[in-house]
Parts: structure tokens; C-alpha cells; sequence
């Protein structure tokens, strides 16, 4: 082991059920190096974490650390002791107990703890940090960026030989951030080495020397900071090459739409409380168009906001230029919108009922929304429906948990459609399914726009935005910052908006 | 963040242990003061006062342990049960063995912390819920008791009978009856027992980080165990500790009832919960307080003693007036409770 080198960690696999969470993954850590843990959301980077913290138990690889040789850790206590401390991702202290017990409890050893002096070494921590907190006062009365600011106490003020910050500062506000680097940049000058997870690109280049790059749960490489201009990050991040051939724009460019000039919907510095900046947005009657940007900047959370699937804090919505007040998805479902989550666990089916009952089964619960249908003609519906998406069944009476994973998504797909939207919202429909089945959708989505319904359209694979949109909502860390149509539409350009700063390819 | 200074009110400043527990005491008091307005002089008298401790010092040890795996976060229905084999097998100890006192006590010791130990260990290490677990150690239990032994009788042991007439005479607390003869207030030892347990797990709870980990783990169990909590053995120790202290209070009930049956102490693990709930104690875990348990325990017995005080003695009309005042106190809580989380917003 190189001397410098405090932490090693090789070949480490973790799977959970359905997931490959890690494959084979090698990360290296120095003394004095705040090493950046790059990836999009689901990349793995909590996962090794918690690996390297003992909160899972790794299916494989080994763990060495400097001066002990390889050691197996089985708790988050084993981790302590062997000085490693952890601010993960969840702020994972009591709510119940004080902000004092929060920043001591489980450390040191002996049963008896001197309670006056440990609230004032609290105290004192917490006023050197600025933390605007009562060591004696009950944690979940704080907020949670002060709770943020607790659990960061705590982990630097144990005696420790790493530090892993996950995500630690999606919560806080630019001062407390920038006290936050303050004391990485102190605890790097003493040799402690710093894991730092973030998805603020800014930042990794503000204070990091490294980067360690994952997709899919697995090594993409390992970067000295200097020789990783940004918008190489991203596309690693994204596994495109910048200068990718494929990159000519697929298909003579996305569905254009009729240009009828008619805004269907039309939302105003619309805000929800899933922490993304006031954003504008509209799509005009037929149109195709996109949010992309990293897994993670915000992209559901826009849709979501449109569809008052979270709680929407501010702006003005209008729908066919009438103002409308969409708090709840029923609202946004009375006005015409359809969205198809991304989290499709939630919506889900019903696996013993029938593909076309399957299909029918919103109806049900929604008469009188949209155009009303009768029984018999949901029935033919569906029956149409199934031809139309090309979905692979046996009959219309088979039960649904049979299918396949992209047929079963199709069937969600014309659930929706059944109740004839003007504006229809899929986040990732096409995640998980094989290639033939996501031309289909794409073709579909082409085809509904044509007749003349509006479609945003979310996918993580570029190129299928590409093929689709006509214009490109472009995010960055929870906001939006640039938007692209006609000629912009390529690869390139996407990414380096997304990569943003001074980078230009 | 700039808001977090003003609105630290008293309100929002106390934690929700410590608010719960004001709420309990407050009530309490008022719970007492109705009884002297409506049951008269009775209740003005210290000695109604120290009855009340001296028929629920097993009670109140049960609701301490119950309270304890309650922060935790866990539940343990079998303590009646095990008060009942814990006295009836010391009572035949006693009587057809002629056991002495202390092996009596080893054996209350000993059965409690088998409990304990096997239900800790199924719940804590083979994550089995502490419900089924304990269900079927209350079946188990009192099972047992009846195959110790089913018939009533009285334990005749001198030695035993000694210990249980003992009264400590609590000074100046007394009262002057009509013949002008002055009674000494006295109290029993399982009061004492009780009260000194009372104490030790408050300390425990309050001050050691054992104490402050069964806070934790109830709490938040996965915050827990980030923390570098040992999950597993807090959630094992509060379940040994629970019946440790079940075994005890079965030892105590025989002190105080002096007699055997497989019957003793029948409901008493409901209201040991009903007694932490009141005291203050979430069943959701991470909230609780012994002296509020303490305080759950007087007040349950307390309208239990104005509702038969007022000739409604039906063991229903008793069940009726706890489950109001089961309400009430869930209700005053969770009102309380959300009128601070909102002082927080
Ligand atoms: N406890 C878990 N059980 C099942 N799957 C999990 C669990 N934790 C993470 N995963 C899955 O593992 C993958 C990696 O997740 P994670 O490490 O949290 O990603 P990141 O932190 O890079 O966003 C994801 O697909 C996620 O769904
Ligand atoms: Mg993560």
C-alpha cells in the first residue's frame, strides 16, 4: 500500500434484490485529499458508503485502510472506531433527543457520561460553526439545514482519519456552505482525507482535488480535477463521449408539431416544496418537449410540480389560457393532464386483474373526468388500445403480472390514454425495457402529438429526447438553465449546458 | 434559520418528553383534587393516598418495564402473565417446599429474567415482533401457572406472612381517628421496592447512555444505528430489563395479595400499557418518562377508586371510565403535540 494512501478500496460488489448496486467498483482515498464521488442518482455512491461504513454488508472486494491492512467492518460502530466518520445522505440523528445527545451519543466508551461538560463542549462546537442551535434543545425542533449543520458537527469533531460527506449540503444555504469548505480545507491542511458526494458541479471544482466517477454501479475512472474540464464530467456521468459521431441529430430532429401557436398549458414561476428553483414553462397543442438534465437536477420535480404531485408553493398556472389552481393531482386530472410517474411501484397494477380490466381500471375510479365513456365502449377501447401499443398478450383477459415489464408499462401507458388527456406527462416511461418496445412508445408519442395532443417527455437516454422533442427544458441542480430547439438539439449542446460555467466544448 | 432564535418558546423549547409529562402531573392533580370534591374527606386522608401505592406497587413496577420497552419502541404483553407464574410458583415454593424467603426471591428473579432473555433474544436478534413474541409468552405463562398449580390457597409460610404485614409507618403523614387514637400512615415494602425502582430507571434513563440509546433507538432505529448504536442489544437489554422487572412485580403482588392462583394479576399487562400511555410514553416509541409512568399508574387507580367510590363498582363501569380517559389523555396529547409542531413551522 502507497504510504499516502489511507484508504483502499477493491472490487467491491453489492447486490440488492433486482439491483446490481456496485459492481467490482475500486476507490482509492489519500491523506489530505478531499476526493469527489461522482454519479448520477442510483450510480451506487451512498451504496459504497455505506459499504465502507458497515451499514451493508458488501458481497465482495476487500477494504484496506493504513496501518491496519484489511479490515471487516460490520457496523457504522466498527466504522467509528477505526476513524471513519460519516455525514450520510438522510439525516440520519434522533429527533428525540437533544442537539447535544445527537452529537456525542454512541461515541467513546463507559456507561456514565459527564452530561454538564459534554453540553458545554456542544455548546462550544456548535457557536465555533455559527450553528444557530441550543445544545439542550430537542433536535426536531431545529430546522433542517440546522440539522444538517448537527450531524456535519458531529462527524468532524470525532478524531478522524476519513470524513465522508454524502450529499451534505443539498440543504444548506451558500454561507453555511461555504463555512463547510472552510473546515474541509482545515481538516485536508491536518491529513485527514475527505470523501465528498455532491451533485453540485460548482462545488466539486471549487474544493475537491479528484474525481471518482460511477454509472450504473459501476468504475467509470478516476480524475485528477485539472485534466476534467466539466463538460467531461458530465458526459462520463452520463456515459456519452463529447464528441460521439452518433451525435448527428437522429431522424431529421424531433416532431415539430402543427405550430398552432396555442398555448395548452402555460405555468408562471411555478415552485413546489421538493426543493427546485420558481421555474416558467408552457407547451403549445400538439407540441413534444422535454426536461433533461443529470438524474437528480430536478427534472421529475418540475413535472411533478405541474401535476400537484408535491406541494406546489407558488405561480400561476394556466390551462387554454385560463388560469386554473392545480393543488392536488386530482385537479391537475380535472383540467386534462395525465402524468405517468417515474416511481411506477406506486401507480402500479394489479397483477391478478386482466390486462383489459387493467386497463379500464382508472376509468372506473374516475367517471365523470375527461370525456365519460360507457362499459362497452371502455371495452372496445381497451381492446384497440392493445393492438395500437402493440402490446404482447395472449388475450385481453390475460392477467397481467404475466407480462412482460414494457408490456405491463404499456398497459399503464393506455390507461392513461383511455381518459383522453390534452396533456399527457411521462417521466421515464421507457426505463427498463427492451429496445423494440421503447421505439414503439416513441413512435406513440410521435403519433398522439400529431392528432393533437401535447406530450413532455422525460427519459435519461438522450438521444431518445433527441428523436423526439422539438424543445429541450435544460436542468442544472434543481433549476433551469437553458432551453434548446431547432439547431441546438444535439448531443453537445446539451451537455455542455448542463455542464454549464466556463466550459465551452 | 434567522427564525430558530424567536420562536424558542418555553412551548417549543421543552421537549416532547418532558412536555408529556407535565401534561400527566397536571392531570393528575386535578384527578385527585375531583376525588376529594366528589368522594369527600376519604381522599383528603394521606392514607387513601399511600393505599393507592400500596395495592398497585406491582402495577407499577410492570408499567416501569412496559414503559421502557415502549421508548424502545417494542412492546411486551406477557408481564401479567409472568407475574402470575412468578407468584404462584414462589407461593408453591413456599408453602410445599418449604422454600425460605430467599430462594422465593431467586426464583421471582429467575423466571423474570428467563422471560426477558428469551423474548429479548427473539425480538431483538431474530427480529420477530415483540407483539407475537410476547403474546405467546403471555399464553405460555399463564399456562405454566396452572400447571404449577390451578387452586387458590393462601401462602401459610410465617417467615413470608412477616414480611408481607410489615407496615413502615410514614412519619407525621397520620391521622387522628374518632376514639381520639392516633394511626400511624404506613405504607408496604413493595412500595418501597417499587419506589426505589422508580428511581433507579430514572437515573438510568435520564443520565446513562444506556438510558439515552433506548431513547435513541426508539427514536429513529436506523438513525440509531448510524450513530454507532448497538441496535440489537439496546432493543435485547430493554426486554431483559422488562422482565427482570416482570419477575420482580410478580414477587411484590405475592406480597401484597399473600396468595396464589393462576389467575393472579389477570389484565395487568394492559394496564401496565394504559399506565404508560397516560404516563406520557408514545407507543410509537422515543417518548416516555418513569415518573410520568409513575403518575400513570396513581391516576388509573385513582378513577378506578372514584368509580367504584361512587357505587359503580361493575368491573365494566371501571373498564368504561379508563377507556375514556384513555381517550382523553390520546387526544390531549396529540392536540398538545401538534400545537407545538406548528409553533415550530
Ligand atoms: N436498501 C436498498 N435496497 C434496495 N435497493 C437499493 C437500496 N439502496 C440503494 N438501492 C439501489 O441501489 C442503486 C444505487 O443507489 P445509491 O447508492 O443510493 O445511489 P446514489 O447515492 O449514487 O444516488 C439504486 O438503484 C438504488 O435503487
Ligand atoms: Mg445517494
Amino acid at each position: 500500500m502507497n504510504e499516502k494512501r489511507i484508504l483502499e478500496m477493491r472490487g467491491i460488489d453489492k447486490t440488492f434484490p433486482g439491483v446490481r448496486a456496485l459492481q467490482g467498483v475500486d476507490f482509492f482515498l489519500n491523506e489530505g485529499e478531499i476526493h469527489a464521488l461522482m454519479g448520477e442518482n442510483g450510480a451506487g455512491k451512498s451504496t459504497l458508503i455505506k459499504v465502507l461504513t458497515g451499514v451493508y454488508t458488501k458481497d465482495g472486494g476487500t477494504i484496506s485502510l493504513q496501518g491496519t491492512g484489511e479490515v471487516q467492518i460490520h457496523s457504522p460502530q466498527d466504522a467509528q472506531n477505526l476513524g471513519i466518520s460519516t455525514v450520510y445522505q438522510e439525516i440520519t440523528l434522533c429527533p428525540n433527543l437533544t442537539v447535544a445527545e445527537n452529537m456525542y451519543i454512541g461515541r467513546g466508551k463507559g456507561q456514565i457520561t459527564n452530561w454538564k461538560q459534554m453540553n458545554t463542549d456542544a455548546e462550544k462546537l456548535l457557536r465555533s460553526l455559527d450553528i444557530p442551535a441550543k445544545a439542550t434543545q430537542q433536535l426536531a425542533s431545529c430546522s433542517i439545514a440546522v440539522q444538517q449543520m448537527v450531524a456535519i458537527a458531529r462527524a468532524v469533531d470525532m478524531e478522524c482519519k476519513v470524513l465522508i460527506l454524502d450529499e451534505p449540503t443539498s440543504s444548506l444555504d451558500e454561507q453555511e456552505v461555504e463555512k463547510l469548505f472552510g473546515l474541509m480545507r482545515d481538516l485536508k491542511s491536518r491529513g485527514v482525507g475527505i470523501i465528498f458526494v455532491t451533485h453540485f458541479l460548482d462545488q466539486v471544482y471549487e474544493v475537491c482535488d479528484k474525481i471518482t466517477v460511477l454509472r450504473d454501479g459501476q468504475l467509470v475512472g478516476e480524475y485528477e480535477i485539472k485534466d476534467l474540464p466539466r463538460v467531461q464530467l458530465v458526459a462520463k456521468m452520463l456515459g456519452k463521449e463529447m464528441d460521439d459521431l452518433s451525435d448527428i441529430k437522429g431522424e431529421g430532429g424531433g416532431y415539430q408539431g402543427k405550430d398552432s401557436g396555442e398555448d395548452v398549458f402555460e405555468a408562471k414561476d411555478l415552485q413546489s416544496d421538493a426543493g427546485i428553483k420558481p421555474f416558467d414553462f408552457h407547451i403549445k397543442k400538439g407540441e413534444v418537449n422535454g426536461f433533461t438534465g443529470l438524474l437528480g437536477s430536478g427534472r421529475s420535480e418540475c413535472v411533478r410540480a405541474i401535476f400537484g404531485a408535491d406541494r406546489v408553493l407558488k405561480g400561476s398556472v394556466k390551462m387554454h389560457g385560463k388560469p386554473v389552481k392545480i393543488a392536488k393531482p386530482i385537479d391537475a386530472m380535472k383540467c386534462g393532464i395525465a402524468y405517468l410517474p417515474e416511481d411506477r411501484k406506486v401507480d402500479g397494477i394489479v397483477g391478478d386483474l386482466s390486462v383489459r380490466e387493467n386497463i379500464i381500471l382508472a376509468l372506473q375510479v374516475l367517471t365523470g373526468f375527461f370525456k365519460p365513456f360507457s362499459r362497452a365502449k371502455a371495452n372496445a377501447f381497451a381492446d384497440e388500445y392493445i393492438k395500437k401499443l402493440n402490446i404482447k398478450t395472449a388475450s385481453a383477459d390475460t392477467p397481467i403480472k404475466s407480462l412482460s415489464g414494457g408490456n405491463q408499462q404499456k398497459v399503464i401507458l393506455a390507461r392513461w390514454l383511455l381518459m383522453h388527456p390534452d396533456y399527457l406527462i411521462l417521466d421515464e416511461p421507457t426505463r427498463g425495457i427492451d429496445v423494440g418496445t421503447k421505439v414503439d412508445i416513441q413512435k406513440l408519442v410521435l403519433e398522439l402529438a400529431s392528432e393533437g395532443m401535447s406530450v413532455t417527455f422525460i427519459s435519461s437516454e438522450t438521444d431518445e429526447m433527441l428523436r423526439t422533442c422539438s424543445r429541450l427544458v435544460v436542468m442544472r441542480d434543481r433549476k433551469v438553465v437553458g432551453e434548446l430547439s431547432g439547431d441546438d438539439l444535439t448531443q453537445n449542446k446539451i451537455m455542455s449546458t448542463i455542464a454549464g460555467g466556463e466550459s465551452k466544448a | 434559520m434567522k427564525a430558530e432564535n424567536k420562536k424558542s418558546s418555553i412551548f417549543t423549547r421543552v421537549s416532547d418528553t418532558n412536555l408529556l409529562l407535565a401534561i400527566t402531573i397536571v392531570i393528575f392533580f386535578l384527578m385527585y383534587i375531583g376525588a376529594i370534591l366528589f368522594q369527600g374527606e376519604g381522599f383528603l386522608k394521606p392514607q387513601k393516598f399511600f393505599d393507592i401505592l400500596n395495592n398497585n406497587s406491582a402495577l407499577i413496577i410492570t408499567a416501569c418495564g412496559m414503559s421502557l420497552v415502549m421508548i424502545t419502541g417494542s412492546i411486551d404483553i406477557s408481564v401479567g402473565g409472568v407475574v402470575a407464574l412468578v407468584s404462584t410458583c414462589c407461593a408453591v415454593y413456599l408453602d410445599f417446599h418449604e422454600g425460605n424467603i430467599f430462594g422465593s426471591i431467586l426464583i421471582a428473579i429467575g423466571v423474570g429474567l428467563l422471560y426477558g432473555l428469551v423474548q429479548g433474544f427473539l425480538v431483538a436478534y431474530l427480529d420477530i415482533q415483540p407483539f407475537i413474541v410476547s403474546l405467546a409468552g403471555m399464553f405460555f405463562a399463564r399456562g405454566m401457572s396452572t400447571i404449577v398449580h390451578t387452586a387458590h390457597f393462601n401462602v401459610a409460610s410465617d417467615v413470608f406472612n412477616a414480611l408481607k404485614n410489615t407496615r413502615i409507618n410514614v412519619p407525621g403523614m397520620g391521622s387522628v381517628n374518632r376514639k381520639g387514637i392516633y394511626i400511624p400512615a404506613y405504607v408496604e415494602i413493595g412500595v418501597i421496592v417499587a419506589l426505589l425502582l422508580v428511581v433507579i430507571l430514572f437515573i438510568v434513563l435520564r443520565w446513562t447512555k444506556l438510558g439515552r440509546s433506548f431513547y435513541a433507538v426508539g427514536g429513529n432505529k436506523q438513525s440509531a444505528l448510524m450513530l454507532g448504536i448497538n441496535v440489537k442489544r439496546t432493543k435485547f437489554l430493554a426486554h431483559l430489563i422488562c422482565g427482570l422487572l416482570a419477575g420482580i412485580a410478580g414477587y411484590v403482588y405475592l406480597l401484597h395479595v399473600g396468595s396464589s392462583s393462576a389467575d393472579n394479576a389477570m389484565g395487568m399487562e394492559m394496564n401496565a400499557i394504559a399506565s404508560s400511555i397516560i404516563g406520557g410514553t408514545m407507543l410509537t416509541g422515543g417518548v416516555g418518562n418513569i415518573i410520568g409512568t409513575l403518575f400513570g399508574v396513581l391516576s388509573l387507580s385513582t378513577i378506578q377508586n372514584i368509580v367504584s367510590g361512587a357505587g359503580l363498582g361493575d368491573a365494566w363501569w371501571t373498564g368504561i371510565t379508563i377507556a375514556s380517559m384513555l381517550c382523553l389523555f390520546l387526544v390531549i396529547q396529540s392536540v398538545v403535540m401538534a400545537q407545538k409542531k406548528r409553533a415550530l413551522e
